[in-house]
């Protein structure tokens, strides 16, 4: 569906129906701490910046050129061979049922544990990537200055 | 004593294949920016779906503490990719990556 519709619009909405399909299953995997932060940031922050840069552009219409038959036959063909290679390596293994050992572990006192004790550092240079991603992106929409 | 689940885990490998999959043949079949930005973000959900499958099935935080940087960064990401895309239709009025073949203008 997000790949498949023509409006780019209707391409969002559909990947927001996925993120929050995603979302549930995160929930039944008892990590509630990123499942609500899975809804906050994507459906939440990167859809509505998606949906907003849409606006802006006006791009609701589709004015994307049609590609050449061979061009999304070999797409389509080489996709699926990938999805089948992957199924095909998969299908061997034994299935295992997923069994909890800790099911408190995805719990939000017991991630900020990991996350600011082992992950430390980690979380602190990742603050730094989001202000310098934040600069980029105001430096880089921002209108040249005519000299 | 650990609760088990009703979907083993292997269905969650091929709920991530099937995904991944849909992402890559999004990004080779559309040629509006944005929609292969769209597909790179599917994918990415992809992996974070088995990371946080494998995580819970080892009893391991760690792997969900990684699925909480890649939020970051693919958010950093879409970001900046936005910004770019912007600039890019205000030089070329149009979002179809087949036109910016030219690294130059």
């Amino acid at each position: 569906m997000v790949v498949f519709s023509k409006n780019p619009i209707h391409s969002v909405l559909y990947l927001v129906l996925t993120f929050f399909a995603i979302a549930g299953h995160y929930l039944l995997l008892n990590a509630q701490f990123l499942a609500v932060v899975h809804i906050v940031v994507y459906a939440g922050a990167i859809m509505v910046l998606f949906l907003y840069v849409l606006m802006l552009l006006n791009l609701n219409v589709d004015a994307e050129p049609v590609k050449k038959n061979w061009v999304k036959f070999a797409g389509v063909l080489s996709g699926g061979l990938l999805m089948l290679t992957l199924v095909a390596t998969f299908h061997k293994a034994e299935t295992l049922p997923l069994i909890q050992d800790n099911p408190e572990i995805g719990v939000t006192a017991n991630l900020g544990k990991i996350l600011f004790g082992e992950f430390a550092l980690p979380f602190e240079i990742s603050s730094v990537l989001l202000l310098s991603a934040m600069i980029g992106a105001i430096m880089l929409s921002k209108k040249e200055v005519k000299k | 004593m650990g609760t088990l689940q009703a979907i083993p885990l292997n269905h969650y490998i091929f709920l991530s294949v099937i995904l991944f999959s849909i992402g890559v043949m999004g990004v080779l079949l559309r040629r509006n920016a944005i929609i292969i930005f769209m597909c790179i973000e599917l994918m990415l959900n992809a992996v974070n779906l088995l990371m946080v499958a494998f995580s819970a099935h080892h009893g391991d935080g760690s792997g969900q503490v990684f699925v909480f940087f890649i939020m970051a960064v693919a958010a950093a990401e879409v970001a900046v990719g936005l910004s770019i895309l912007i600039m890019m239709h205000r030089n070329t009025n149009t979002t179809d990556v087949g036109f910016l073949n030219k690294l130059k203008f």
